[in-house]
């Protein structure tokens, strides 16, 4: 029976890529199985976090928008209109969808079935191109600062432009000289080379060429399921044949190959036939490595770097990340706590790299901390990086031999952090000055000195100190630290009036006509301090008054004023300002560093639209408030 | 039907099927609901006949484009100016069935499914004229109409109607294949998504 229906829709699709490259009859043959949805205003098609439909979606009329959410806000990243695809993610990702996808207005939306598309995908080039630059089109070039905010989406736009000078159609960074075995080789010798090269897969040769693959899969459902025993030879269970690629295959090429044959790896050799020699391997990591910018990825990469070049790569990608998420207006929190777990995997994996370095392994337990802006976890920019070594209690005639070590070790570390692009701290407050490097009853000590007796130059030095975040070694190290200081603390008044008096030094930024106060000196003439005028008096009173209420275990400035309304009820409404102050300086920080390639910490006023003078000095009122509750609550009247 | 077996009048195959789906238990599964419409020689349910019957079901409040009827009939009552309108020539292209053929095929898709139209009454009428000329009862089929629905959202009288070309206006829907069967099938289908929607169904 000829369906009309079918062949409306078919109409319809065939002006449209990818469709325009069906013939019409395999798109009536497609239409038969569409089914047609209507979306009211507002309605969702599909949410962050759903389960992938089996269906994905073109706009027949009206316009879906995408977004994504974060804190209960919605960001519209992408809207299709007649003609677009979305829902694509299914057919590249197993995972859930990243994104919402919401009805801007009343539309009517076909959903093709993934499996009955899926062939036309296999056996059609041009289908198959324009889904993968379609895809790689939302992977942003690294290089091309005009393309930035082009955040892996659900949605495919088709865009000539971009889609023809994209990195994906370069080629592909893969291992080269593949581990190889001969296909009598016994597989537990096969595995073991594996495991100790960490590597998840080995092609079979045969006088060169390769004849099979053996991955972690293959290991996985053949030997571990007991099909086969552990001393058979490769032969036997080997994949084959193997999927063999050219070198200097593009990244469109290589995941097109992948989708085709349904396989994880590809053999490239120096033909492109397996009748030539292997002289590499890629896997999907290479390919999700080839266009990452999502920060999953980027702490993998960091997590298997072996040279600090790769971590620099990736403290690169974080910057790109960064600048996206602000040109996207994802909230300040988000971003900071992605950024902060990047900075911590890159902290960690210099420090493992410094140690392989090192002759012997470390004589003791040890405890690194980063301190300041890292230790808050609100470090955005490349500004510097302070940070301890805490190492366990040592017999006092080994003492100076440990501290040696570790010494040495932290002076790797820090050399890694330099080439990484991190500035060390002016000041030397970093684990390689001797002072900063100490057993752990020494720092106790040293901790109690500041608390009790603290100095005007001990006060300078210590406010950072108590913003510190484990970032290796073990808890124990943190929570006996952290233990001692809140018992000296503990209703120290003395103590409370020094942090206090620290937070209250710089005042509002505000002059008398409610006009900004701006520098002075040569160098920042006319520009707004906003690092040591707004952004430190809210780190330092959030600290304080943290510290004072006995909260352990934050240190995060905006998650401090948090904790703080939840514990006051009274004053909770000012805390949530202050938080709100510190995101919203925290942004335009950020946003001044990134242009200027600065730390950030002057802002041209020249250079701010009116709305967004408003924003800023909207965040003076809390500053101003909450210092004079400091000075209420620490009785600072008589010091100021 | 008792009275049919009681005289002893062989009731057809496809009759007893068509009317097994209504003694069913009540199902669980998600309703069926097909909209349909007919091509006829007039508007006099007693001289016209049926020219053609699109069909179309909706499911989970999507339109199932596979799940699809069409017939055209062979006519005796032929109506020129009629054919104009609907493009429906005596002997035009389309593979033509008798009216029995097509009323038994037609029972055959649309099972117990809910019917939907527009001026469904009429429709039906047309079908069940059929079934009367095979001396079969009425279609046992829940019915819903569109313009009925569309009077209740906007709490309208009821004899306030709305042809089909105003209520695709007034949702704005596109009116490309009007006046075929299954052209109209389908404007009424996108008309009873958007209704079932607002009128929460």
């Amino acid at each position: 029976m000829k369906n009309p229906i079918a062949e409306r829709i078919a109409d319809f699709l065939k002006h449209y890529p990818p469709f325009t490259s069906l013939t019409y009859q395999e798109l009536v043959a497609i239409s038969e199985h569409i089914s047609v949805k209507y979306l009211e205003k507002h309605q969702i098609l599909f949410k962050v976090g759903d389960a992938t439909h089996s269906d994905f979606y073109v706009v027949a009329n009206g316009a879906i928008g995408l977004s994504v959410i974060s804190d209960a806000e919605e960001f519209l990243i992408d809207k299709c209109d007649e003609g677009d695809i979305l829902g694509l993610r299914p057919f590249f990702a197993k995972n859930n969808y990243l994104m919402t996808a919401k009805a801007r207005e009343e539309s009517i939306v076909y959903a093709i079935p993934i499996a009955v598309f899926q062939p036309y995908v296999a056996n059609n080039t041009n289908v198959q191109n324009f889904l993968l630059e379609s895809f790689a089109s939302n992977t942003r070039n690294p290089y091309d600062k005009d393309h930035r905010g082009k955040l892996i989406s659900e949605n495919i736009i088709f865009d000539e432009q971009s889609a023809t000078d994209i990195q994906y159609f370069q080629p592909i960074k893969y291992t080269k000289n593949p581990i190889t075995a001969s296909s009598s080789d016994i597989i537990k010798h096969i595995a073991q080379t594996m495991s100790n090269s960490r590597i998840g897969s080995v092609i079979i040769h045969d006088n060169q060429l390769p004849i099979g693959i053996i991955t972690d899969k293959d290991l996985r459902s053949k030997i571990a399921t007991g099909l086969f025993s552990i001393d058979t030879t490769a032969d036997k269970i080997m994949s084959s044949p193997v999927i063999t690629v050219p070198e200097n295959i593009s990244i469109a090429e290589a995941q097109m190959m992948m989708l085709k044959h349904n396989v994880g790896h590809l053999c490239v050799t120096r033909d492109g036939t397996e009748k030539s020699p292997a002289t590499g391997i890629i896997t999907e990591h290479d390919i999700v490595a080839a266009q990452a910018n999502n920060p999953g990825i980027l702490l993998k990469l960091t997590r298997r770097a072996t040279r600090s070049k790769e971590l620099k790569a990736v403290r690169d990608k974080l910057t790109d990340l960064i600048q996206n998420s602000i040109d996207k207006n994802i909230p300040i929190t988000h971003i900071t706590s992605v950024a902060a777990e990047i900075n911590i995997a890159l902290t960690k994996r210099a420090i493992d790299l410094a140690i392989e370095k090192m002759e012997t392994p470390p004589p003791t337990r040890f405890a690194w901390f980063n301190l300041g802006s890292q230790g808050r976890k609100e470090q955005l920019l490349l500004t510097d990086v302070d940070n301890i070594l805490i190492f366990e209690d040592v017999e006092a005639e080994r003492y100076d031999d440990v501290k040696q070590y570790f010494l040495q070790l932290a002076d790797k570390v820090i050399e890694t952090l330099e080439k990484i692009g991190y500035e060390p701290c002016p000041q030397g407050l970093m684990a390689n000055n001797e002072l900063w490097c100490k057993s752990l009853t020494d720092w106790i000590k040293q901790y109690n000195t500041w608390i009790n007796t603290p100095g005007e130059k001990g006060i300078n030095l210590s406010t950072i100190f108590f913003d510190y975040d484990l970032i290796y070694g073990d808890v124990s190290f943190e929570n006996s630290l952290t233990e001692s200081i809140f018992n000296s603390t503990d209703n120290n008044q003395l103590f409370y009036a020094f942090l206090g008096t620290n937070a209250i030094k710089k005042p509002a930024p505000l002059g008398f006509f409610r006009q900004f106060l701006l520098e002075q000196d040569e160098e920042h003439k006319d520009a707004f301090d906003i690092k040591n005028r707004a952004i430190m008096p809210l780190v330092d009173a959030a600290r304080v008054l943290t510290i004072s209420r006995g909260i352990k275990g934050i240190t995060n400035t905006y998650q401090r004023f948090k904790k703080l309304a939840d514990m006051e009820e009274q004053n909770s409404d000012l805390y949530l300002e202050c938080a709100e102050a510190f995101n919203t300086l925290t942004w335009f920080r950020t946003d001044e560093g990134l242009q200027n390639n600065s730390n950030g910490g002057y802002i041209n006023m020249q250079e701010l639209s009116k709305v967004d003078k408003v924003k800023l000095k909207n965040c003076f009122q809390p500053i101003n408030d909450i210092q004079d509750l400091i000075k209420n609550r620490f009785q600072l009247t008589y010091f100021t | 039907m008792v009275l049919d077996w009681l005289t002893g009048k062989d009731i057809p195959q496809f009759w007893k099927q068509y009317l097994a789906h209504f003694d069913k238990e009540e199902q669980n599964g998600p309703k069926r609901y097909i909209v349909f419409d007919t091509e006829t020689t007039g508007l006099d349910w007693k001289d016209d006949v049926i020219l053609s019957i699109g069909a179309i079901s909706v499911i989970n409040d999507e339109i199932k484009v596979g799940d699809f009827f069409e017939a055209f009939l062979k006519q005796d009552v032929f109506n020129p100016e009629n054919a104009i309108l609907t493009g429906i020539l005596k002997e035009g292209k389309e593979e033509k069935i008798i009216e029995a053929e097509a009323i038994i095929r037609f029972l055959d898709f649309i099972k117990d499914a809910i019917l939907v139209g527009h001026n469904i009454n009429f429709d039906v009428e047309m079908i069940n004229q059929a079934l009367k000329r095979l001396n079969l009862g009425k279609l046992k089929n829940v019915m819903l109409d569109v313009d009925v629905m569309y009077q209740k959202f906007k709490n309208l009288p009821e004899d306030k109607h709305h042809n089909l070309d105003e209520l695709c206006d007034i949702f704005k829907i596109k009116k490309s294949d009007r006046h075929t069967a299954s052209g109209d099938a389908y404007i009424i289908a996108l008309l009873f998504l958007k209704l079932k929607r607002k009128l929460k169904l």
